[in-house]
């Protein structure tokens, strides 16, 4: 197949490498995190939730009085800030996947239903999108984990039960136009019931959309998930999250112990930057208007 | 089961109201037809005239506006309109199958020609996969598409227009159904597809037996296709009949008026022949008969009432004062028009 294909000079599916504009160094970025986050147990040096109080605030290696048994340093408890910036990676990229994930799901479920089914069913989901959308998202999400209490599950599920609003608006729109298409209309007269099209027909057509709309919203995952544990509302301690560094060295930042707090910053900032970019460039290559452009 | 015609529409109207209640379109206006097994009945009418929602009708597909006001379906014996919502989806695609305005964009571009045509069949007869994929590889045989095991896997954009519309022809008779509904199916063809996909349209007819509802505004195709001829003009059929007897001698003035429309190669007037005026406002109708205003021969009664359908000859129907008025008086009209 993919020999028929090239020998024809045929686009092959290798050639999306090759496209002009693809964010070689923002992959590169993301997928070192992933592959940090995934080996996080071989690669940290450390145990990230246990230090030793005989080595707190030693600075990173190339400073004076580091060494190279911390290469970045340890905290006001002397754990390694290394390990835990590891650890942390893994946290933000459960967090962040997995509650974009649930959001995109309830999302493109409500938009599907609300737009193909269109009626007061369009109207009671779109009234409850837009009262959804009046509330300021960080505030909403303080507010729900002081309902339920802060973990990493509830994080996910709050940040999914926020997030959702801006799904079920886009892939509303796109099945609105959808459902006017053709093919959905010879479903309809070929007998196929209201679940079996939106299953079959609607779906597959709008998740373009819905993965182009996760990468970008995986950024603004990441930093609620980085503010609310900065807030102390997000993954509790001694859980290694980037915020909740963040929140830790605050305190050490006008004595000098910078590395603290950069460096988590640092972490967050190139990993929202590098999902941001990645989503902008899908978005472009996905739409096939300004794709022309 | 045989003295049953295969669909018998009896006074139907199908209207839109506006959602205050305050403005009525008589979209379909007491139509009545009936076609039989294996035969195919042509329904002509310029834009607006109800052809379409008069086959949306029959598949009980209205938008959420339209309301049937009156009438009756009968299909097999059955009546539609009194069937549930489920049981119209086994209707729909199994027993009554439609073939859309533009096949070109019919197919679904994400999933493989194997996986649409066999859908149907999977949907209604509930066979598995392997199955449906081999039925479907004989439905493209059927439509004459060449290597259809191969096709089967491809995708629409790998198709030709005039292949892409054989595909939409076969999961049309997917299920094998009693009655094929074609509205305007080759308006988005070239000419020599055109053609070859109506002989296809009337192979398929042949070999199994269907009926078929062919609705368009191209009466070469109609004389081409059909045994039976329906005109509509602004919601009601104004004409019905035998196909060669219409042509041959059209009875109502619009009929007249259409067939005299169409450009001969003989011909050396220099102006083509129109209907003068415009077709009618549906939701302001005049009293009397629709077409009187644009009529050669209309009289005063024509613009008082509207006229009621009368059968005459062998099957044929005509909504017409001066087929009314004597049979002197319309039988000198349709000569005229034959002339």
């Amino acid at each position: 197949m993919s020999l028929q294909t090239e020998a024809v000079g045929l686009p092959s599916r290798f050639d999306i490498i090759r496209i002009e504009g693809f964010p070689l160094l923002p992959v590169l970025i993301l997928g070192g995190i992933a592959f940090v986050a995934i080996f996080a147990n071989v690669l940290a040096p450390y145990d990230p939730e246990i230090g030793s109080l005989a080595a707190r605030f030693r600075p990173p290696a190339w400073q004076v009085g580091g060494s190279g048994e911390h290469l970045l340093g340890t905290d006001h408890l002397g754990r390694d800030v290394l390990s835990r910036l590891i650890f942390g990676a893994r946290v933000s990229m459960v967090v962040g996947f997995t509650a974009v994930i649930v959001a995109g799901v309830i999302g493109t479920g409500l938009g599907i239903v609300s737009g193909f089914l269109g009626g007061w069913v369009d109207q009671v989901i779109m009234r409850i999108t837009d009262t959804w959308l009046a509330l300021p998202a960080l505030t909403f999400a303080i507010f729900l984990t002081a309902i339920v209490g802060p973990s990493e599950m509830n994080i996910v599920i709050i940040l999914g039960a926020v997030y959702w609003t801006r799904y079920a608006r886009v892939i509303r729109g796109e099945v609105l136009s959808l459902k006017e298409r053709e093919f959905v209309k010879l479903a309809i007269v070929a007998g196929c019931s209201k679940r079996t099209i939106m299953a079959r027909h609607i779906l597959p057509n709008v998740l373009n959309s819905a993965i182009v709309l996760g990468t970008l919203m995986l950024g603004v995952v990441i930093v609620t998930e980085a503010a609310l544990s900065f807030l102390g509302v997000g993954v509790p301690p001694p859980k290694p999250a980037w915020g909740l560094m963040l929140a830790d060295g605050k305190k050490g930042m006008m004595v000098g112990y910078w590395w603290l707090t950069v460096l988590p910053g640092v972490c967050i900032m190139l990993m929202v930057l590098s999902a941001n970019l990645i989503g902008d460039w899908l978005r472009v290559k996905l739409d096939p208007q300004l794709r022309q452009l | 089961m045989s003295t049953h015609p295969l669909l018998q529409i009896d006074n139907l109207s199908t209207h839109y109201v506006s959602a205050r209640g305050t403005r009525v379109v008589r979209a379909v206006d007491d139509v009545s037809l009936r076609i039989d097994a294996g035969e195919t009945l042509g329904i002509v009418g310029e834009s607006g005239s109800g052809k379409s929602t008069l086959a949306l009708t029959i598949l009980r597909l209205l938008p959420p506006a339209a309301r049937v006001a009156s009438g009756r379906m009968l299909f097999e014996g059955e009546d539609l309109l009194a069937k549930s919502d489920a049981e119209m989806r086994r209707v729909r695609g199994k027993r009554i199958a439609m073939i859309l305005q533009d096949p070109m964009a019919s197919l679904n571009p994400l999933f493989s020609i194997g996986d649409q045509v066999a859908e149907p069949i999977r949907v209604h007869e509930g066979v598995g996969r392997a199955a449906a994929w081999s039925r479907a590889r004989e439905l493209l045989k059927a439509v004459r598409i060449p290597s259809p095991q191969t096709r089967l896997l491809q995708h629409p954009h790998e198709m030709s227009g005039g292949m892409r519309q054989r595909i939409v022809g076969a999961i049309g008779i997917s299920c094998e159904p009693r009655l094929l509904i074609a509205d305007e199916p080759t308006t988005s063809l070239d000419l020599t597809i055109q053609a070859q996909y109506l002989n296809l349209l009337r192979e398929l007819q042949r070999a199994h037996g269907l009926a078929l509802i062919f609705i368009t505004h191209n009466l070469g195709i109609v004389a081409k296709m059909c045994d039976q001829l329906a005109v509509m003009y602004a919601g009601r059929v104004v004409e019905s009949g035998p196909v060669r007897q219409i042509f041959n001698a059209p009875a109502h003035p619009y009929t007249q008026a259409l067939l005299n429309s169409i450009p001969r190669m003989s011909d050396n007037r220099n102006r083509l022949a129109a209907i003068d005026g415009q077709p009618p406002d549906l939701v302001a109708l005049p009293p009397g008969c629709a077409f009187a205003p644009r009529c050669p021969s209309a009289f005063d009664r024509c613009r008082e009432s509207p006229p009621s359908q009368l059968t005459f000859g062998d099957q044929r129907t005509v909504r017409c004062w001066l087929a009314d008025a004597g049979s002197d008086a319309a039988d000198s009209q349709v000569r005229k028009g034959a002339a």
